[in-house]
C-alpha cells in the first residue's frame, strides 16, 4: 500500500507553514504524527500533492501550566501526555484517557493536535477536551484566534478550521474534584464503541458541578448539558444517574457501523456513561 | 515526483539513500538497506511486525515515510542481537518457546527492547499492555509474555551482579 505522489516540505517554524498552506492551497495537507494521515493516503482515501511536515516546529511542543491553566502544544505526543507528571496532577483525566487510545506505537508518535484537528468522530481527545470546556488556539494568514473545543466539530472530518489554519494550542483549566474516562472497544488498540468523560465536583455530599462528553456516538462528539444538569444539586444516587444517562442517550444520534446497531450503541453509551459518573463521583 | 536524498544512522552505521517522499520507512529499510529483520505483516499499522526502534521510541515503519526519518537514529532486529551473540530477549524467547513461525518476533523483540529500557522490573500487567500494539497469530501470547518476564528478571540479575 504506496500513497500517492507528493512533495514533502518541513517548515521550521508556524509562518514558514502558514505561508506553505497559502502558497500551495488545495493540494496542501499538513501532518503531525501521521497516524491517521499516512493510513488515510495509503488507503487513497486522502490524496493530495504536498506534505507539510511540523515535526520540526519547536514552537508546537510542549506543556507549561501557568496560574492554574493549562497549555500544551499540538505537537505533543499521546505518550508525552501520559509521561508528564505535572500534567497528571492538574488535569489526571488525560492521562486515563490517553492510555485506552491506540497502542504504545501509535502513542510515541501521535499528536494531540492531529488528534483534536482529524475531525474523526472516533478519536478520544475531542470529547475530552468538550468535558474539560478546552479552548484551541488557531493560527492563520490573519493571525492568531481562539475556539472553543465545543464550537469546533462540525461534521465528521469538518471543523471550524480554515485550511490555511494551523492549531498550534490547546488550553483548559486544571480540574478539581473527581474524573473519569471510560471506552468500551472490541480489543485494546480499537476506537470506541462508545466512551464518555466525566468531570465532578461535590459539596457536603452533593454534586456541585457537572461536565459530561460522550465520543463516537454521532458524527462529532456531544457535550450534553442535560445530562450534567441532571446530576448537580443531587448525591449522585442511582435515581440520578438513570436521569444522566436517559438524557445523554438523548442526545447522541449513533449510526450502525462493523461496531453494531444503533439499539446497541445506546445501550453501550448508557451502560459506560453510568460507570464513568460512578468511578468520577467516587473519586470527587 | 522527484527523489530526496536521506540520510540516517541504522544499528549504528550511516546510511544514505535517494527516496521518493511517498516511500514508508519500511520498504527503505528492507528494499535499500537491506534490513529484512522488520517484517511487513499488515501494512495498515494494526500488528507491528514492522516496529523498530527511531530516536528512543518504537515506531511501526509502514507508518512512516523514509523522509521524515532524515537523521533518525535507528535500531531494527539486526541491531539488537546476532545469532552467535543473542540479546537476552532473544534468548529467553528461544527459550520460553515466544514464537513459532517467527512472523512477529522481530516486531515483538523490538517493541520488548524499549520497554524494558522504559520499564526494566515490569508487572505482567504492565507487559501486555506495553505490547499492545504487536499481533500473534501463533503463539496466543502466554509466553512472548514469560519470554520477557524472564529476560528483565536476567537483565536485572546481570545489572546487579555488576555493582
Ligand atoms: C492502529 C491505530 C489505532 C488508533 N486508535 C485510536 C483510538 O483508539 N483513539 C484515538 O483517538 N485515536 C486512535 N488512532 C489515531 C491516532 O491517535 C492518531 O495519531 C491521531 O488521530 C492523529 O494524530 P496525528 O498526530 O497522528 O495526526 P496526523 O495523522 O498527522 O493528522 C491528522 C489530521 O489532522 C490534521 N492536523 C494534524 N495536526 C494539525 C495541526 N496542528 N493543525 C491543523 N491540522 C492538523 C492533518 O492535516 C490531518 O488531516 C489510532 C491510530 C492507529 C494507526
Ligand atoms: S506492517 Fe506495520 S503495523 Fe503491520
Ligand atoms: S509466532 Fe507466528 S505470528 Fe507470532
Amino acid at each position: 500500500m504506496i500513497p500517492g505522489s507528493f512533495e514533502y516540505h518541513q517548515p521550521h517554524d508556524v509562518e514558514g507553514a502558514i505561508r506553505l498552506l497559502q502558497d500551495l492551497g488545495d493540494e496542501a495537507r499538513v501532518v503531525a504524527g501521521g497516524h491517521s494521515l499516512i493510513p488515510m493516503m495509503k488507503l487513497r482515501m486522502a490524496d493530495l500533492g504536498h506534505l507539510i511536515d511540523l515535526r520540526r516546529i519547536e514552537a508546537l511542543k510542549g506543556i507549561s501550566i501557568d496560574g492554574g491553566t493549562v497549555t500544551i502544544g499540538a505537537m505533543t505526543t499521546q505518550h508525552e501526555l501520559i509521561e508528564s507528571k505535572m500534567l497528571a496532577d492538574a488535569a489526571p483525566i488525560v492521562r486515563e484517557a490517553a492510555l485506552q487510545i491506540a497502542d504504545p506505537q501509535v502513542r510515541y508518535c501521535g499528536t494531540i493536535g492531529g488528534n483534536v484537528a482529524n475531525g474523526d468522530p472516533g478519536n478520544d481527545m475531542p470529547g475530552l477536551m468538550q468535558c474539560l470546556d478546552a479552548t484551541y488556539t488557531l493560527a492563520g494568514p490573519d493571525g492568531e484566534r481562539q475556539v472553543a473545543a465545543r464550537e469546533f466539530y462540525e461534521a465528521a472530518y469538518f471543523t471550524a478550521r480554515e485550511d490555511e489554519e494551523i492549531l498550534t494550542s490547546i488550553s483548559f483549566a486544571g480540574t478539581a474534584g473527581g474524573y473519569a474516562y471510560e471506552k468500551q472497544k472490541r480489543k485494546i488498540g480499537d476506537y470506541a464503541t462508545a466512551a464518555s468523560a466525566v468531570l465532578i465536583t461535590k459539596n457536603g455530599g452533593q454534586c456541585a458541578s457537572a461536565s459530561i462528553a460522550m465520543t463516537n456516538l454521532a458524527d462529532t462528539p456531544v457535550f450534553s448539558d442535560e445530562a450534567s444538569d441532571a446530576l448537580v444539586g443531587t448525591s449522585v444516587d442511582d435515581a440520578a444517574i438513570k436521569a444522566a444517562t436517559a438524557a445523554a442517550v438523548a442526545a447522541i444520534d449513533p449510526a450502525e457501523d462493523n461496531r453494531g446497531p444503533v439499539e446497541f450503541k445506546k445501550h453501550v453509551a448508557g451502560v459506560i456513561l453510568a460507570r464513568t459518573v460512578e468511578r468520577a463521583w467516587s473519586r470527587a | 515526483m522527484g527523489k530526496v536524498h536521506v540520510k540516517m544512522t541504522v544499528n549504528g552505521q550511516e546510511m544514505e539513500t535517494l527516496a521518493e517522499p511517498r516511500e514508508l520507512l519500511i520498504h527503505v529499510l528492507r528494499e535499500q538497506f537491506g534490513m529484512k529483520g522488520p517484517h511487513i505483516g499488515c501494512e495498515t499499522s494494526h500488528c507491528g511486525a514492522c516496529t523498530i526502534d527511531m530516536d528512543g521510541k518504537s515506531v511501526k515503519a509502514c507508518t512512516v515515510f523514509a523522509v521524515q526519518a532524515e537523521s533518525a537514529d535507528i535500531t531494527t532486529i539486526e541491531g539488537i542481537g546476532t545469532p552467535d551473540n543473542l540479546h537476552v530477549l532473544q534468548a529467553m524467547f528461544r527459550e520460553h518457546h515466544g514464537l513459532q513461525c517467527g512472523y512477529c518476533t522481530p516486531g515483538m523483540i523490538t517493541r520488548a527492547y524499549r520497554l524494558l529500557q522504559e520499564n526494566p522490573d515490569p508487572t505482567e500487567e504492565e507487559v501486555r499492555f506495553g505490547m499492545a500494539g504487536n499481533l500473534c497469530r501463533c503463539t496466543g501470547y502466554q509466553n512472548i509474555v514469560k519470554a520477557i518476564m524472564a529476560a528483565a528478571a536476567e537483565m536485572n540479575a546481570a545489572k546487579e551482579a555488576a555493582q
